[in-house]
């Protein structure tokens, strides 16, 4: 006999996991599922026959130099490898593996995509960047988020054309299937910057949180001291990248500006908030005069401002410091979310340890997603 | 101790895998090199199953920037993040103390003493499970002594038959 | 509780200025000084006047507190009855771009801090400043300080052209190891990269919050090359760090271990293991608030009463009045900061 069809997950195997809510009663919101196109010709449809002919002949050309990411993955295009669908698509291809793996499989309710490939983000040509991010928002709400309505597509937008991104936001920003504004957090400039803020006031006109998703290539080595040589080191780094785009909305006075912007830090862990805070806070006690523009303090302003998603989860070996971790940041501010199909991916009923409790789990499985993103 | 019978011996050829229930668990079993390997098909760090994991070797280091590999196949990788299991001992390579796979005893009977003892059969599950299985879920497949699932047990073959304890 | 003998180690003398350092050039680099025009050399790190450069109320003081040992001694040494302090040169000749000009510096300013700092005060204790610029001339510089005891520590920014651990520095850690020194990475950037990954941040404010992302960096780097494999014995002292970053990035770098540890397969336990072995961090900025609850539970989390050592930073303004030892901190996990670590950490501080 065969299992018909894949069964959740009720942590049977594991005793400090047995109080788990019933997956069923829990609406699951799934803050970053990567879905994709296989292929350039999957995108054909939606990009305009002048870019379309020039990836073909030219390709993609980003900031940092490399076809592919500059350092090689922990797996194949750093998948999950039961992620790749019979039809040998990349994985986040099919609708109907996402289904059955994932949407399905954990009872996601909504599941909030952050498109990474042929997306258009950190191409040195921003008319190319502009016309891949058309293409990947159309493609995101045609032949994902119209037939799924659990998916939420994200509008992505081509950062460092502030025109090219407004444009994009008010083109698709009415659209309900739409649910957030999407950057990475490699940028040309901290993006706290000015010539980003036209991006946050639109997304604010129109109620839509900006989610900041680590990767991207802005023009710069990955760390303040250049290249490091290996990926662990890339993958340990992306909370200093994090870092970055915290400070500089904070410093730049992005919030003040933007009463009502929300933001989420997508795929970058959350350890390292509570010690940033301090620091910003410590910082601006000796230095005010120097942003006189700030009116509160950095931790005010990121309470209100910042939430962040729980993946990659944090795993220190004492899981009391994984809940005051938790209570420094604020359990209404961080949200779940899985990472499909992506092999460093966290399944929403083993990636919290139990001593979090029911209804902690279920602020940042449904709730607090609920309350940022823009669903419905 | 029970005896689960899994597969006629043909049926699990060097490089093959099979994935089967064994008493509401989930257990691969892998033939390596004409070895046969039995392990608990539940990663022990969140649940993923190992069976679409791929078998590398093992590297060690005698300084920086070397990379002495040794036991090509013997180490499977969790399809999800990556951690490493010794199809041997089951244990994880990064905390053998806390994360360790349970193993079990593969042998191989002949159709003959299988039938004479009353062996329970061992319930498929197919290798694209798409996810993690629940034990409770999970059907627990002991429909009778002499017949598994998906094949007559027949006195003239032999077959790869897995333990598992009381 | 009493400070009487503890180990400062962190302090930083009013930073030379060329002038300053050419009674300690030859002939060629004194005239090309001249020649060149190169009477100042800063960079944007702690702007002369900025409130965080020097405490409000110790650059009042005539002479302000940092501008001699004995304007230090009298309000720290003395005052608080330090057994020692550790004087770290910040003169930015890692930012020259020419290594023969970077080493003609680093030479000068150790003359200089020997002459006009460890010899006037024999209760301070000094840090090779390393033309980074080239490695085989760090090494030169760290062979020429080796003779003198008063010199305990390297020094390295935590921002240069590379990550640290990179197998080019190791010749180094190497010389550090066989002669004793603890290698110290400060807070600080040659400026030959913008100070975030993202490009150049606006204000100082973020410069200076982005010197902590420059700490996690060097430790990954010299954990994941293998520096502490290859070196064993090396102490690595993250000066000036904020502290409180070191666990959260620690569980990162762990858990990314577990799965990607075949890159480096050289790191053969939990990168932890190293931090508690080999990394240690000095006291201020101590980024945390101020109420013993917390701190109590970030100590907690730092696993180890080993890590730190205790400093004041000083003249930097990172804590008020004698505020230097964070609240909460138990009379047994004091008394380690102050005086045992320091000096289970300096070999040679005799």
């Amino acid at each position: 006999m065969t299992l018909d069809a894949p069964t959740r997950d009720t942590d049977a195997h594991s005793d400090e996991n047995a109080a788990v809510v019933k997956p069923n009663r829990l609406a699951i919101i799934d803050g970053d599922v990567h879905t994709a196109p296989s292929s350039l010709s999957e995108l054909a449809p939606f990009l305009e026959r002048r870019w379309l002919q020039h990836m073909q002949t030219y390709g993609s050309r980003k900031r940092h130099g490399s076809n592919y990411e500059p350092y090689p993955k922990a797996a194949p295009r750093a998948m999950r490898r039961d992620a790749w669908p019979d039809d040998g698509g990349l994985p986040g291809s099919s609708l109907e593996l996402l289904r059955t793996q994932h949407l399905d499989h954990y009872g996601v309710e909504v599941g909030i995509m952050g498109p990474l490939g042929l997306s258009g983000q950190g191409e040195i040509n921003l008319d190319l960047s502009a016309a891949l991010a058309t293409a990947i928002n159309e493609w995101q709400r045609d032949v994902m988020a119209t037939p799924e309505p659990r998916l939420k597509a994200s509008i992505v937008v081509p950062f460092e054309d502030a025109a090219a991104s407004v444009r994009e936001i008010e083109r698709l920003g009415a659209d309900r299937r739409f649910a957030q504004v999407f950057m990475l957090t490699r940028s040309m400039d901290p993006l706290g910057a000015r010539r980003y803020w036209p991006i946050y006031e639109a997304a604010q006109a129109y109620d839509l949180p900006v989610g900041f998703h680590v990767f991207g290539a802005g023009g710069h080595p990955y760390t303040g001291t250049g290249w490091p040589s290996y990926y662990i080191e890339e993958g340990a780094g992306h909370s200093t990248s994090c870092q970055t785009v915290v400070t500089s909305l904070v410093m730049e006075g992005v919030f003040e500006r933007f009463p009502k912007l929300r933001t989420v830090m997508i795929e970058g862990g959350f350890g390292w908030l509570p010690a940033l805070t301090w620091r910003l806070d410590k910082l601006f006690e000796r230095m005010r005069d120097e942003v006189p523009h700030l009116q509160r303090r950095p931790s005010e302003m990121i309470r209100e401002h910042i939430w962040l998603t729980t993946q990659p989860m944090e795993e220190p070996v004492a899981r009391a410091h994984l809940n005051e971790t938790m209570e420094w940041i604020g359990w209404d501010k961080l949200l779940f979310a899985s990472d499909y199909p992506h092999w460093d991916f966290d399944d929403p009923f083993r990636a919290f340890p139990a001593n979090v409790g029911d209804s902690r789990k279920r602020q940042i499985l449904t709730t607090n997603g609920k309350a940022v993103y823009r669903l419905g | 101790m029970a005896r689960h019978v899994i597969a006629p011996v043909a049926d699990l050829p060097v490089g093959a895998r099979k994935r089967v229930i064994l008493e509401g668990r989930p257990v691969l079993v892998l033939n390596i090199k004409g070895e046969l390997f039995a392990l608990s098909d539940t990663c022990p760090h969140r649940g993923a199953s190992l069976a679409e994991g791929i078998l590398t070797g093992h590297v060690v280091a005698t300084e920086p920037g070397t990379y002495v590999y040794s036991r090509e196949g013997e180490i499977l990788r969790c399809p999800w993040h990556a951690w490493e299991f010794d199809v041997r001992t089951g244990r994880s390579w990064c905390d053998p103390k806390h994360m360790r796979l349970m193993q079990h005893a593969v042998s191989v009977a002949s159709g003959v003493s299988l039938l004479e003892s009353g062996c329970v059969s061992a319930s498929e599950a197919p290798i694209k499970e798409r996810g993690c299985v629940s034990a409770s879920e999970a059907p627990l497949q002991q429909e009778g002594p002499y017949q598994a699932t998906t094949f007559p047990v027949r006195v003239e073959n032999a077959y790869v038959v897995v333990d598992t304890p009381d | 509780m009493p400070l009487t003998g503890a180990v400062d180690c962190d302090v930083h003398p009013l930073t030379p200025v060329p002038a300053d350092l050419v009674p300690y050039m030859d002939a060629y680099w004194r005239d090309t000084l001249e020649v060149r025009g190169l009477d100042f050399w800063e960079t944007i790190a702690y702007p002369a006047n900025a409130p965080l450069t020097i405490r409000a109320d110790w650059r009042a003081l005539k002479p302000r507190a940092d501008a001699s040992p004995d304007a230090m001694a009298a309000t720290l040494l003395d005052r608080h009855g330090f057994a020692h302090a550790i004087v770290n040169c910040l003169f930015p000749l890692q930012s020259f771009r020419d290594a023969n000009l970077g080493a003609a510096f680093a030479r000068a300013c150790n003359d200089w801090l020997a002459d006009t700092w460890l010899s006037r005060d024999a209760r301070l204790r000094g840090a090779v400043v390393l033309p980074v610029q080239s490695v085989e001339m760090s090494v030169e510089e760290i062979e020429r300080r080796a003779a003198d005891p008063r010199f305990v520590q390297v020094l390295l920014q935590v921002m240069g052209d590379q990550p640290l651990g990179k197998p080019q520095f190791w010749p180094i850690y190497a010389a550090a190891e066989k002669h004793g020194f603890a290698v110290a990475i400060h807070a600080g950037s040659s400026y030959h990269h913008p100070v975030t990954g993202s490009g150049w941040p606006t204000h100082y404010i973020e410069d200076y919050a982005a010197q902590a992302a420059g700490f996690h960096t060097q430790l990954g780097s010299l954990i994941s090359e293998g520096v502490f494999v290859k070196y064993p014995k090396l102490k690595v002292v993250l000066s000036e760090s904020g502290v409180s970053w070191l666990p959260s990035y620690l569980w990162r770098l762990s858990k990314f271990w577990r799965g990607i540890r075949n890159e480096v397969p050289w790191i053969d336990r939990d990168p932890l293991h190293y931090v508690r072995e080999n990394v240690r961090l000095t006291l201020q900025p101590f980024d945390v608030p101020d109420d013993a609850a917390t701190v109590a539970r970030v100590m907690d989390q730092l696993g180890s009463d080993d890590l730190i050592l205790f400093s004041t930073d000083f003249p930097h303004w990172q804590f008020d009045g004698d505020a230097m030892l964070p609240k909460g901190l138990s009379a047994a996990q004091t008394r380690k900061i102050l005086i045992d670590n320091p000096r289970a950490t300096y070999a040679r501080l005799a």
